[in-house]
């Protein structure tokens, strides 16, 4: 769409967009958020830009084919699933790890990789529909 | 035990690197593996011999219901399936170098061949039921990678799925019986499980779990009339119909019921419904075998007419039997592995295996003609190779049948009449004879194709001469581990002039006679008959099924998936109608007691609101982008309700799913031609009877779910097990992520089939209409939108 205002406006928003979305997606395991929103919102930064670039100049923004975020994602999903059973635990059991660092503590565990996975297959359906319908 | 297995994966895996390392010796290298694991296996001989077993277990799935060991088991009879499927294995590697030198898709091969066989590995060495099915279909599924290698060709494609489908099948049977006997008995290790035999057999399940095992066992091992997949998976190149259809993967069958005979067995419908199937399938196949003159289709009916014999045996359960049992395994995986890689060798080299094209090869082809000849003496049963110890043993258990000893005999007699011709045609036909001009230019196969088939067949005479080589390390093993008590017994070459030994002669020179009137009995009419019957008929019956299934699912598509937008609502609107209405008139009653007590002024406001802006879309909207603006103000105003109650993560999903739902819709809209109403008054009616009658039952189901009781245990426990046990404190996410994990799972996995599928219907309907090659549905979404243009 050939628009000043909508090229200014999404060239500064996209980032933010982006960024908000993976601030959503942290913040998820304590406070509203997590992968499907966070995903939700990501999508909405490139479906804009579409909008106002069309898909070809989307595409190179995004370097990655929204297919292949899907695959990805599947995958982080069941990567997430089987880690526990090298332990002998049941497929998806949530296993953590806690990394000290002085008065910060970081946590990660198998849910935030089920979480990525959540993230990447949302932002990958919403961007190949986005792109299919406006490539048509 | 679990390293080896686990090795061959990892081996596998990384196989296509190693075959870029080492370019054409690779075949040498890889062929490592097999050896070191058969060496391995060898060194517990010693051990096995002195009548005992080993145990390993580590548990894998540990669950309230039941627990998955991955136990490992070696008795005599796991023992010689292990060393059968390593030796052979070792040589097929090195045998698949040469026969597929040069080609592309050989790492592939590799890789294949290797999983397969640490699944078959897996097959016979684990101790759980369950991990013997995962390893079992572990096998059906790299047999149908390998018998597809060709995957340019419609028929290996075809002969793939076929072998799949039905072993696949066979399979899932299998396990709902693995899985009653694990039940019945509580035991899932079959250590554990041999000592049960007699729970099993008075279990009111027995002839349930008998005929499902059976008809895993049957249709993997190639039993009549399930028969027809093997002489189709021929289609294979030559290493894998060798490996796979004649010496290790089509015993997996006779594996499963030698295992089990002591738990299942000896019983009557044990012995009418194993040795019945066996018999049958041994004499139908063993005529078949001479029916054909390409030699693969003779060696994989002579095959399955092995496996009839194994699958008899087992059947017949007495000690003789037993015996039998153990040396004709060992005795036909050399002679016909030997077989199996020699018509490869002659297909490689002269370019054809139709032994009508073949002639004079011996000349050319020294080794492997004297591999040929060998092994062919020994499938034919002529002293003083192993096949003619087996094939007597064989003789005196089926004279000692418990049950019609003489049909048994005379069965068995004349079907290996039929398998004295057979080996005479593979070896006379095209090695002996004139010289017949071939496609290729015939020369001797490379070290790497002669070395497999010549050390068998060499095995195959030392063992027929010096047969207490393995009676006491092996033989005596495997038979007792078959018949459950231990047994003792030695073989022999000489055995005096017994029945057993007229009736080899008899046997051998029936065979002569049919060798020489073959040239007329293979054109004869109850020859082309016999052959329509037994080898096409099953496989007619076969694809009549399948396109049967294709056929009614085609036909479901097109009555269910029309394509109208406006028959799918009616449909689905009239389904939960009368289906839910139903269920909800009849179980609860109709239920009226709304109390508006709670309700607070901007709930009325936000509620009058959103119902009035629906209205007046609907009553004045004409165009689809305000009905799409009306339903996105519905949603909005839900959001806003979510909010109110506070459920932030839902407000904010509301709100991201309506915006993008807009967006999307419009990007459709554009496609869409405009709204035209074309109803008559009487679809109006009916439109307007089930959308009333769907918002009015909807509206009393929320009145009557709203008051009941509200049961806050399951979110109490989420709000207080969410921090402690999850780590979190937004409960939506950790339900979400963690606590219901496998329901998230689900969802997104939909989601990316249904991002997957929009993707190909529109690059279908732009690229499309090329064809038959499109899929059926493509039709479907092409005439659905022809018929909406048209409306």
């Amino acid at each position: 769409m050939k628009s000043l205002i909508l090229h200014t406006a999404t060239r500064l928003m996209i980032g933010i967009l982006v960024l908000f979305s993976l601030f959503l997606f942290f913040r998820g395991h304590d406070e509203p958020g997590g992968g499907f929103i966070g995903g939700l919102v990501g999508a909405g930064a490139f479906t804009l830009y579409a909008i106002a670039f069309g898909t070809e100049a989307t595409r190179k923004v995004l370097r990655i084919s929204p297919i292949t975020l899907i695959s990805v994602g599947l995958l982080s999903l069941v990567v997430s699933g089987l880690i526990p059973m090298f332990v002998a635990e049941p497929f998806l059991t949530g296993k953590w790890l806690f990394i000290e660092w002085g008065a910060m503590e970081t946590k990660l565990s198998t849910p935030l990789i089920f979480d990525i996975g959540v993230y990447l297959c949302v932002v990958g359906f919403i961007v190949t529909v986005i792109f299919s319908l406006e490539e048509e | 035990m679990l390293i080896v297995v686990a090795l061959i994966f990892a081996i596998a895996l990384i196989s296509p690197w190693i075959h870029r390392l080492f370019k054409e010796k690779s075949g040498w290298v890889l062929a490592l593996l097999p050896l070191g694991s058969f060496v391995y296996l060898i060194s517990w001989l010693p051990h096995i011999a002195a009548g005992n077993v080993v145990k390993e277990s580590t548990t894998w799935v540990s669950m309230a219901m039941f627990h998955v060991n991955l136990a490992f088991y070696l008795d005599g009879l796991s023992l010689m399936f292990g060393l059968i499927i390593t030796g052979i294995g070792t040589f097929i590697v090195l045998y698949g170098s040469g026969y597929l030198a040069g080609d592309a898709n050989l790492p592939r091969f590799y890789c294949a061949v290797l999983l397969f066989m640490g699944s078959m590995l897996g097959v016979v060495l684990a101790d759980n039921l369950i991990s013997i099915f995962v390893f079992w279909e572990l096998t059906s599924f790299t047999s149908f990678i390998l018998i597809g290698y060709s995957h340019e060709q419609e028929n290996s494609r075809k002969a793939a799925l076929q072998a799949l489908l039905v072993t696949g099948i066979g399979g899932l049977a299998m396990v709902a019986g693995l899985v009653l006997m694990g039940f019945a008995s509580g035991h899932w290790e079959v250590t554990a499980l041999l000592n049960e035999g007699d729970i099993i057999r008075d279990h009111p399940h027995y002839v349930a779990i008998l005929i499902l095992v059976l008809a895993g066992a049957f249709t993997k091992s190639a039993q009549f009339p399930f028969s027809f997949w093997l002489p189709g998976a021929m289609a294979a190149p030559t290493p894998v119909s060798a490996y796979l259809h004649s010496a290790t993967m089509v015993k997996a069958g006779v594996y499963l019921l030698a295992r089990l005979n002591p738990v299942l067995g000896s019983t009557e419908i044990w012995l009418l419904l194993v040795g019945g199937f066996g018999l049958a399938t041994l004499l139908i196949s063993a005529w078949l075998s001479i029916s054909f003159t390409d030699m693969k289709q003779i060696l994989a009916y002579s095959t399955v007419m092995a496996l009839g014999t194994m699958m008899m045996l087992i059947g017949l359960g007495t000690e003789l039997a037993m015996q039998g049992l153990a040396v004709y395994i060992l005795s036909h995986a050399m002679y016909k592995g030997a077989l199996f890689m020699v018509a490869g060798a002659v297909d490689h080299e002269a370019g054809t295996r139709d032994v009508m094209k073949l002639g004079g090869l011996r000349a050319l082809m020294p080794i492997s003609f004297a591999a040929a000849a060998l092994a062919a003496i020994s499938m034919a049963g002529i002293p003083p190779l192993y096949g003619f110890i087996a094939k007597e043993i064989v003789y005196e258990a089926a004279l000692e049948a418990p049950l019609w000893p003489v049909l048994v005999i005379t069965l068995a007699v004349i079907a290996n009449i039929a398998i004295v011709a057979a080996s005479a045609i593979v070896v006379i036909r095209p090695f002996l004879g004139k010289k017949v001009e071939t496609p290729k230019k015939a020369h001797e196969a490379p070290l790497s194709m002669w070395v497999g088939p010549l050390t068998l067949a060499v095995l195959s005479v030392l063992l027929g001469v010096l047969p207490f080589l393995v009676d006491k390390a092996l033989m005596v093993p495997v038979a007792s581990s078959v018949y459950g008590a231990p047994l003792d017994f030695y073989l022999s070459l000489w055995h005096g002039i017994n029945l057993p030994l007229i009736l080899s002669l008899l046997t051998l020179a029936g065979g002569i006679l049919v060798y020489r009137i073959w040239d007329g009995l293979r054109d004869s009419v109850p020859m082309r008959v016999y052959q329509t019957g037994f080898a096409q008929f099953p496989i007619k019956g076969y694809e009549g099924l399948l396109s049967g299934m294709l056929n009614l699912a085609g036909f479901q598509t097109r009555v269910f998936q029309n394509g109208l937008m406006a028959n799918y609502l009616i449909t689905i609107l009239a389904t939960l109608l009368i289906a839910v209405g139903y269920t909800f008139i009849t179980r609860s009653g109709i239920f009226w007691d709304p109390s508006f007590e709670n309700v607070l002024i901007q709930e009325w406001a936000l509620t009058i609101g959103i119902l009035a802006s629906l209205g007046i879309m609907l009553a004045f909207g004409h165009s689809r982008l305000t009905m799409v603006i009306g339903a996105g103000i519905v949603g909005f105003g839900l959001a806003l309700i979510y909010l109110m109650h506070g459920a932030a993560d839902l407000a904010m999903t509301q709100v991201l799913v309506e915006t993008l739902t807009v967006i999307l819709v419009v990007l459709v809209l554009v496609h869409i031609p405009k709204i035209s109403d074309v109803r008559g008054t009487t679809s109006r009616v009916r439109d307007v009877v089930v959308a009333t009658g769907a918002g009015v039952m909807m509206t009393l189901l929320i009145l009557a779910a709203t008051a009941a009781p509200f049961d806050a245990f399951i979110s109490g426990f989420y709000a207080e097990a969410s921090y402690p046990l999850a780590h979190g404190r937004n409960i939506v996410n950790v339900i979400l992520v963690d606590f219901r994990a496998l329901d998230t799972m689900g969802e997104v996995v939909v989601v990316a089939i249904a991002g997957l599928a929009v993707y190909a219907l529109i690059k279908m309907k732009r690229f499309g209409s090329n064809g038959n090659s499109k899929p059926r549905g493509a039709e479907t979404s092409n005439t659905a939108s022809k018929r909406e243009k048209s409306s």
